[in-house]
């Protein structure tokens, strides 16, 4: 089939259908609306602070360019001058509305005055790679990323842990109060964390973790959510498996761990990149716990230095980009698994 | 043994879900700063009573605690627009995935990109488009209208802080309707196809009433997040301009935590009196789902 053909299949027919069209403006428009910000944002991250000001925005990045005089960088202009000629001149300096412009290679000559709307400024496409290099070398942006990488590994890793156990616990074996404690579970799986907040927080405070990173981690890795996906799915795996490992004198933590865990890989894989994302993002309650700049996560540093410097745009972007890369990551790589996911199980 | 595998799970979740909100009604009967418990004074029910205050609770100014009333109605405000706006969104995104179209897993990864993304990313990449200066601007000035101030006139900002939301979200109900959507057998469709049912008719008399179980879940849920907003918006605005997009959870938080005379019992007592919508809204959840009979 050829691609003109494959891209207009229609419905049945032959016929365009209004619905057609419809759908396609839908699509089209959601792919821009949808794509369009992110993609704004990246272009937006490597522009000089002088090319974020301009209205209206290039689309991409470009920069003026500079020619060294006297050791310091003058920028370069395009000049027409008296005699309609045109000429790349560097402005030495300016006084309202008149510049004065000299010829790079010709430093020495008398600068001529030129009326700053006979002149356009040289561009080409820079990137400002500063703009990602500096807050990792000048702020504290090297400690926060570490501190949301360890957030989010260890809290992933213990939350597939006790949740595989619990989850094994409640799936593999009867007991009495097995229905009372999947009871509570549920009960508490509309608990959202904004109710409890104060208890919570003086909870941590009584542990002893309050600005600390384990008392982000630990409150998490509780989740009814993931007790209830990998027990949905080990009630799948046939009891005779167990009772057959039982018969040749396997411990019960070997067939948790050699005979139950790997045939649940596929629900861990699922709940481990659910965990990386919510980990990777929360904001409320590390923005509660977390006190002393040391502790911060990205999202919690990158609020606070938003609200610090608004006019810093050019590092706000950057940084913001560089929040959003590991998300990015996750999403080009395991979205099939994410998707079929969610229309599985409808968490998030 | 049992015991064993059940234990770290159950000890975490109790410590940091169950005795927390068990203490939660401890504090919000408690006054004063402190927050380790026994410091605290018994105030009975003074915070609700405080909360409550109101002479007329439609008018926020007539109200003792003006600035819970203005979060409570700008969260009912927001909860009614976020989640009409989403559903109905999230309906069409899911109608036209479902249809023959090429590359529909392409499309499908578009709509959901946004749901994956921080809150913080979310706003700062909202605050950068709709900025003075900003994206949003240069389209209006190209289409020959005026530059707004998004961000900085109070209607418009809630208008942004409910369209933002919406747009970080809306991929993911569309996944759980398009679900629902893939689950409708194929033959109903055809026989109407043969009987020349119009396509609008086929929508109200099939898709709908079997898509309702999913639509009851895409509501309930997105009633339930959208009552508890916080991060995206905060992030965006602050709760500015003045309150006008100041939350519930916002309240929550700077009364607990962020204001300069912090008071965990009225935090407490303002949180408990979410649950009780929350509980409410998760019952009537439960109801519609036994009324489905599924």
């Amino acid at each position: 089939m050829s691609p003109a053909a494959f891209l207009g299949r229609r419905r049945g027919g032959a016929r365009w259908d209004w619905t057609d069209i419809l759908s396609w403006v839908w699509l089209l428009a959601g792919l821009l609306l949808m794509l369009g910000p992110a993609a704004w944002l990246v272009l937006s991250s490597f522009k000089t602070p002088a090319a974020l000001a301009e209205f209206p925005p290039t689309l991409l990045p470009y920069a003026q360019q500079t020619a060294t005089i006297d050791g310091k960088p003058k920028g370069l202009f395009t000049v027409t001058l008296p005699d309609r000629q045109t000429r790349t001149m560097a402005e030495l300096r300016r006084v309202g509305i008149v510049a004065q412009m000299v010829d790079p290679d010709q430093p020495e000559a008398p600068p001529v005055k030129v009326n700053i709307k006979d002149r356009q400024p040289l561009r080409q496409i820079t990137f400002a790679t500063g703009n990602y290099t500096e807050p990792f070398l000048k702020f504290d942006f090297w400690l926060y990323f570490r501190n949301s990488v360890f957030v989010t590994l260890m809290a992933t890793a213990l939350t597939l842990l006790t949740n595989s156990m619990a989850a094994f616990a409640l799936s593999k074996y009867d007991f009495r109060a097995r229905n009372s404690v999947l009871l509570v579970i549920v009960a508490t799986l509309m608990v959202p964390l904004s109710v409890i907040l104060v208890p919570l927080y003086s909870v941590v405070s009584a542990v002893g973790l309050l600005d600390n990173l384990w008392g982000v981690i630990l409150p998490t890795i509780a989740t009814p959510t993931g007790v209830f996906l990998l027990r949905q799915y080990m009630l799948t795996i046939p009891d005779e498996l167990l009772e057959a490992a039982r018969m040749d004198h396997a411990s019960e933590w070997q067939i948790y761990w050699r005979i139950v865990l790997p045939l649940a890989a596929p629900a861990l894989a699922v709940l481990a990149i659910f965990s990386v994302v919510w980990r990777w993002n929360d904001f409320l309650w590390p923005l509660v716990v977390l006190s002393s700049k040391q502790n911060y996560t990205l999202q919690i540093g990158l609020n606070t230095y938003a609200g610090e410097l608004n006019v810093q745009w050019h590092f706000i972007l950057a940084m913001t980009v560089a929040a959003m890369i590991p998300v990015v990551v996750v999403f080009v790589f395991l979205q099939r698994f994410i998707t079929t996911g969610i229309a599985g199980t409808g968490l998030k | 043994m049992i015991a064993l595998f059940l234990l770290p799970n159950m000890l975490i979740f109790a410590l940091f879900v169950l005795i927390p909100i068990g203490l939660n009604v401890a504090y919000s009967l408690t006054g004063g700063a402190e927050v380790f418990l026994p410091d605290r004074s018994f105030v009975g029910a003074a915070h609700y009573a405080r909360l409550m205050d109101c002479t007329n609770a439609l008018q926020p100014r007539t109200c003792r605690d003006d600035s819970f009333w203005t979060a409570v109605w700008n969260t009912l405000r927001f909860t009614v627009f976020q989640v009409s706006l989403m559903t109905v969104a999230a309906m069409i995104t899911a109608l036209i995935l479902n249809r023959r179209i090429p590359a529909k897993g392409l499309w499908r990864a578009v709509f959901f990109f946004p749901v994956l993304l921080s809150p913080v990313v979310v706003g700062l990449i909202w605050r950068w488009i709709l900025q003075r200066q900003g994206l949003a601007n240069l389209m209006m000035v190209e289409a020959g209208l005026p530059p707004v101030n998004w961000l900085t006139e109070r209607g418009w900002a809630f208008a942004a802080a409910v369209g933002v939301s919406v747009w970080a979200h809306v991929g993911f109900y569309a996944l759980i309707l398009l679900a629902g959507l893939q689950a409708i057998p194929r033959d109903l469709y055809e026989a109407a196809e043969m009987d020349g049912t119009p396509p609008a008719r086929v929508f109200w008399r099939i898709t709908l009433p079997l898509l309702m179980p999913n639509l009851v879940v895409v509501i309930t849920l997105a009633v339930i997040r959208a009552v508890q907003i916080f991060d995206e918006a905060y992030v965006l605005t602050g709760g500015g301009p003045g309150t006008a997009t100041m939350f519930l959870t916002q309240y929550i938080y700077e009364t607990g935590f962020a204001s300069p005379v912090r008071n965990p019992g009225l935090a407490a007592a303002a949180s408990i009196l979410m649950a009780g919508v929350l509980v409410v809204l998760t019952l009537i959840q439960q109801r519609l789902r036994k009324a489905e009979g599924r």
